[in-house]
């Protein structure tokens, strides 16, 4: 509950900072629609799994965002963004179903062959995805408003805030759920799992389902702020980025991949300005920095359980 | 009355070895079996096939009147027959209550996403069992920092929760010091007494045999050499000589 409040009054300060310094609202946006596919990423990492293809989930979504509004322009921004989720939902479920049967380097290089498959099919179609150029998406109403540019993207990012909020209670409220226990059991003793009657490929099918919503509520967003989807958004370069910053933030809670994608996001801005042409340079060494100092990510500085000096939890 | 499981002639062979010998075999409710064999003799084997970890390449076996011959583990699981490990298997990033709260959870058979996990058990009914394995004080302790006899016990506990017909210990005592092994089976016996659990054990040390078992069946290259009271078993001259090594 703490660290909800915690949250909540972050997004109060992040709502405050933005409309004093105008030009962070687009930043900030994009901050969140990290923050919120890295969770998706680390609701896998509790169960053990990592995923380098889940980019493609927020690009189903984005496409999906990108195609229904050209062809229904009068449909609002919320409609748009809950359709786009709900593709990436539907998709994955079907690969999902597919891809819980492997674990380890076999699902996470499974996941990007797939999105490696996507990647391709939407830079060779020209006629229908527009190729590498992708495809615009014309600026919708918002609750049925129609905003002009400032207001629209004071709107996104008041939508964003909420919806991190509400995932990062959701997932939270998961990880604590029997469900959400079973999840990480997989990681330690999926055997056990079994023998005590549970299906661990029935549980990990769920967890990947949650994840690639998250990243599918991601791509929607991020669509709407940019207000163009390219197939660079399911590279597996930008799936690369939703891990990093899963491990920046840490999978001890679900706040964790807000801290982690606030920090990169505006490390990656700083690093630009400051070493142009080699910021990579400053993220590998932080990340270094992270893996060996904090291997928990950053919230693993905070509320260590009892009995985790034996170096679990 | 059913035997409450019962092989007919299971054979199991990797290639050229054959690790189970057409054993026939069957328990009846309310007692306690134990296995003994030297290493490699099919016991583990046995259990493996039993418990649907490894399908046999003929025979059948059968638990509570049902063919559950090749049948997955959580299939059997959710039958009533639970199993705890040689190594035991627990989730060692989780605390021993919520290792147990999962247990109970497990036996409903009705994960949630939403509810705390805590919420689908009872507080008194997970009380009771940390009590009855005697970890009440390390309760909130993350499972990798306890020492093997309490791994075991939890083990046990976890398997318990379920509230099996059968249990099947794979050596209970392996792994603990001699000093502690009577105390760890003292427990074990006094929980599965309160649940009125059937329980079958494979053990090596002889003193525990005798004393908690109320039958033996004795294992020599994957069959059944010898079955019946720990005092017929252990007096018979082929299981001191090939089993015993006396």
């Amino acid at each position: 509950m703490r660290s909800l409040l915690l949250a909540l009054a972050a997004a109060v300060v992040i709502l405050g900072v933005a409309l004093t310094f105008p030009w962070l609202k687009i930043p900030l946006i994009l901050s969140l629609c990290y923050g919120l596919a890295a969770l998706g990423i680390v609701v896998l990492l509790k169960a053990g799994q990592i995923s380098f293809g889940h980019a493609m989930y927020a690009c189903i979504s984005g496409y999906v965002v990108a195609f229904v509004g050209k062809h229904y322009p009068a449909l609002d921004g919320i409609v748009l963004i809950a359709l786009g989720t709900l593709a990436s939902v539907v998709a994955g479920m079907l690969i999902g179903a597919f891809v819980v049967r492997y674990r380890e380097i076999f699902f996470g290089m499974l996941n990007l062959a797939i999105s490696m498959v996507l990647f391709t099919v939407l830079g060779k179609f020209y006629e229908l995805t527009g190729g590498t150029d992708g495809v615009r998406i014309n600026r919708p109403t918002l609750f049925g408003f129609e905003l002009t540019r400032d207001p629209y993207e004071i709107g996104l990012l008041l939508v964003v805030l909420a919806l991190s909020l509400i995932a990062t209670f959701g997932v939270q409220r998961y990880f604590r759920s029997s469900g959400g226990q079973a999840l990480a059991a997989i990681k330690t003793n999926e055997t056990r799992l079994e023998y005590l009657g549970i299906s661990a490929k029935k549980v990990l099918w769920k967890g990947y389902v949650l994840s690639a919503s998250l990243c599918g509520l991601s791509g929607a967003l991020f669509g709407l702020s940019q207000g163009l989807v390219t197939p660079e958004m399911g590279y597996w370069l930008r799936s690369g980025e939703f891990v990093f910053i899963a491990i920046l933030g840490g999978a001890g809670h679900a706040v964790g991949a807000f801290v982690g994608a606030l920090l990169y996001e505006f490390l990656k801005m700083y690093a630009a300005v400051l070493v142009s042409g080699s910021w990579q340079l400053i993220l590998g060494a932080i990340l270094i920095v992270i893996i060996y100092f904090l291997p928990k990510g950053l919230t693993g500085l905070f509320g260590k359980r009892k009995g985790a000096e034996g170096g679990a939890a | 009355m059913t035997a409450l499981l019962q092989t007919t002639d299971l054979t199991l062979a990797f290639g050229g070895l054959v690790v189970a010998n057409g054993i026939n075999f069957s328990l009846e409710q309310g007692e306690r079996l134990a296995v003994i064999g030297q290493n490699g003799a099919g016991k583990t084997t046995f259990i493996n096939i039993c418990t649907g970890l490894l399908k046999p390449s003929r025979g059948t076996v059968s638990f509570a009147g049902n063919d559950i011959t090749g049948r997955s583990p959580r299939n059997i699981v959710r039958r009533g027959m639970a199993r705890s490990f040689q190594l035991p298997q627990l989730f060692l990033e989780q605390t021993v209550r919520e290792c147990l709260e999962l247990s109970a959870v497990a036996r409903g058979g009705k994960l949630s996403s939403w509810n705390p996990l805590a919420a689908g058990s009872t507080r008194q009914e997970i009380d009771r069992m940390l009590d009855l394995i005697s970890l009440r004080e390390r309760q909130h302790e993350l499972c990798i920092n306890l020492p093997e006899g309490q791994r075991k016990l939890l083990d046990v506990g976890m398997s318990l929760m379920l509230e099996p017909k059968l249990l099947i210990l794979d050596e209970p005592t392996s792994g603990v010091s001699t000093e502690e092994k009577h105390g760890v089976m003292e427990i074990l016996m006094r929980a599965l007494d309160e649940q009125q659990v059937t329980a079958i054990f494979v053990e090596h040390d002889v003193d525990i045999v005798k004393r908690y078992a109320t039958r033996v069946a004795a294992w020599i290259s994957g069959a059944i050499a010898a079955d019946g009271t720990p005092a017929q078993v252990l007096a018979n001259p082929l299981i001191q000589r090939e089993v015993l090594g006396e």
